[in-house]
């Protein structure tokens, strides 16, 4: 049964659909990759199923409920985490805080100070953090602020975890660890969607793939068939395939 | 550095200590001191509890409220009709509950609004309260203006260190907590914080109402002090901004930031202004845009600094003693 499935997901700004009519499903314990040129609804896709804008119409359920019509803090608390696409840390804080918001707030359940704590402690040494607790944030470089974010995530212990361009901005070496760290957390049985422009994480992570464009829907697949879908090739991929990168 | 061991081992036996000082201080000043001492001193702590109470809102949630003006002279009224009626303990607790039930209301309207239009709005606020207080006051009762029965000084220095200290108690406690964190998280990223399960719009209406039951509280025990009242007087936006520059003067990262600030200011402000009330605001002025040009994190923003400095020139001083062959080690 899938996790998490959308049907007719529609968002209309103004008279522009930026995403029109898409069903999606995300099955139990996937890596979902979400790829589409620019401006294709992805991020506004993300932003409809964790309720940060409401939906024109359609219908999202996760485990079988109906999510939409809720608010953000409500999705949290039922399991469904994500990260932004411009890295949202609170700078005001140190490291070991914007992790401990996540686990003091982001479950359904009272949390006592102590086992936040250690919640929080897991998820930073789950991402190699465990020896920045105290930093304030502004002292982190790009990578380690992604790195904050996912551990603020994992720490609203979630199993359905949306991860919006986690790679953008990062060197190459950087990107191969974020992979990594994405595999791992899949293998902690939670649940992925990744929207993402770096190929090479794409390929060589997701168990699908979903492509966007326009705001339509216009191929769903494994990777091999999304990379061989002629009208991927043609609006998407273009040249980037074709030299075989 | 025997001294500097003893002060960090025993920090928070030392904070406590000096604590208590202070308390003591306060309460035997009426002993020693003169009645105008006294009434200076009341007014300080009126206006430790607005500058205080503001920051625990605007401070962390980085929601600008101009609205103190509001709650505050609600909490005037409230005195003001309710003397003849009831007791004074209760009228506070009345004072402050309406100033509540006030900033519910308005938080619910407003709070989902962001940035600049909060602070028109809880500007506007205070406009309002002046206009409609007045109108009803000419309409129902047929006069303008109050007068208040004057409370005995001492009263009303001890009720209004009662106050502080529970409100600084208070903010204390919610800045050190799970609802203090998520307080911050909504001045850090309102976004990131209600997508990581914070119910924001809770949050921000409860601190708010909380911050304006204090502002509310603190206006019925200034009443007296004040002896006659009109809406234009106790609504006045003077009640908004000093206490905000109070704040910001202060530091409104640390809890006693607003106290040092409103203890600073609010001696200029009771000494100073009737004497030289044109030259004091243009020096206060002056002083406020170098403040938030030059230190955004006020007055207790400094200390971290010096700190750092002076560790810096003691461990300079400890590698001159000990002489150049240790200088590597």
């Amino acid at each position: 049964m899938p996790i998490l499935e959308g049907q007719g997901v529609t968002k209309l700004f103004g008279g522009l659909a930026a995403v029109s009519d898409v069903d999606f499903h995300v099955d139990q314990g996937e890596i979902l990759g979400l790829i589409g040129p620019n401006g294709a609804g992805k991020t506004t896709l993300f932003n409809l199923i964790s309720a940060a804008l409401p939906l024109s119409s359609g219908e999202i359920k996760f485990k079988g409920q109906k999510i939409n019509g809720l608010r953000p803090h409500q999705i949290c608390r039922m399991g469904v985490s994500r990260t932004f696409q411009e890295t949202k840390v609170f700078p005001n804080i140190p490291v070991l805080q914007n992790v401990l918001l996540g686990a003091f707030f982001g479950t359904p359940a009272h949390v006592s100070g102590a086992a936040a704590a250690s919640e929080a402690n897991q998820a930073l040494e789950f991402v190699g953090l465990s020896k920045m607790g105290a930093t304030p944030i502004n002292d982190l470089t790009l990578v380690n602020q992604k790195r904050v974010e996912v551990a603020r995530a994992l720490a609203t212990k979630p199993e359905l975890l949306l991860l919006d361009e986690l790679m953008a901005g990062l060197t190459s070496t950087e990107v191969s660890e974020a992979m990594e760290l994405v595999t791992r957390i899949r293998d902690m049985g939670i649940t992925i969607v990744m929207v993402e422009h770096v190929m090479k994480a794409i390929m060589g992570i997701s168990s699908r793939v979903m492509v966007l464009n326009h705001g339509e829907k216009i191929a769903e697949g494994t990777c091999d068939e999304v990379s061989s879908n002629r009208q991927v090739i043609d609006i998407y991929l273009g040249e980037e395939t074709h030299a075989g990168s | 550095m025997n001294i500097t061991r003893f002060v960090s081992t025993h920090k928070k036996l030392l904070l406590v200590g000096f604590l208590l000082l202070i308390l003591i201080f306060l309460a035997t000043f009426p002993l020693y001191a003169g009645k105008y001492d006294v009434r200076v001193l009341t007014f300080i702590l009126i206006y430790v509890v607005l500058a205080v109470s503001w920051a625990m809102f605007s401070g962390t949630t980085g929601y600008m409220s101009l609205a103190p003006a509001a709650f505050f002279g609600l909490g005037i009224y409230a005195m003001a009709l309710l003397q003849k009626e009831l007791p004074f303990p209760l009228i506070i607790a009345i004072g402050g509950a309406l100033s509540f039930a006030l900033a519910v209301l308005v938080g619910l309207l407003t709070l989902r609004l962001r940035g600049m239009y909060f602070a028109i709005f809880t500007f506007g606020l205070v406009v309002f309260m002046t206009e409609i207080v007045q109108y009803l006051e000419t309409r129902l009762l047929g006069r303008h203006g109050q007068s208040i029965i004057p409370i005995d000084n001492d009263t009303l220095f001890y009720t209004m260190i009662g106050l502080a200290v529970v409100t600084v108690l208070i903010t204390y406690l919610i800045r050190r907590s799970r609802w203090g964190l998520s307080m911050m998280s909504i001045g850090g990223n309102e976004e990131a914080a209600e997508h990581m399960g914070v119910n924001t719009i809770m949050v921000k209406v409860f601190t708010f109402a909380i911050s304006a039951a204090f502002m509310g509280a603190a206006g019925v025990i200034a009443a007296p002090v004040l002896i006659y009242v009109n809406s234009n007087i106790a609504f006045s936006l003077y009640y908004s901004f000093l206490p905000i520059f109070m704040a910001i003067l202060g530091g409104t990262g640390i809890v006693y930031g607003p106290v040092v600030g409103a203890v600073i200011l609010g001696y200029l402000d009771t000494t100073l202004r009737s004497s030289l009330f044109n030259y004091f605001m243009l020096v206060f002025g002056i002083i406020m845009v170098l403040i938030i040009l030059f230190l955004p994190s006020g007055i207790t923003g400094l200390l971290p600094i010096l700190r750092d400095k002076l560790k810096g020139v003691i461990s300079k001083l400890q590698k001159a003693n000990e002489g150049e062959p240790h200088a590597n080690t």
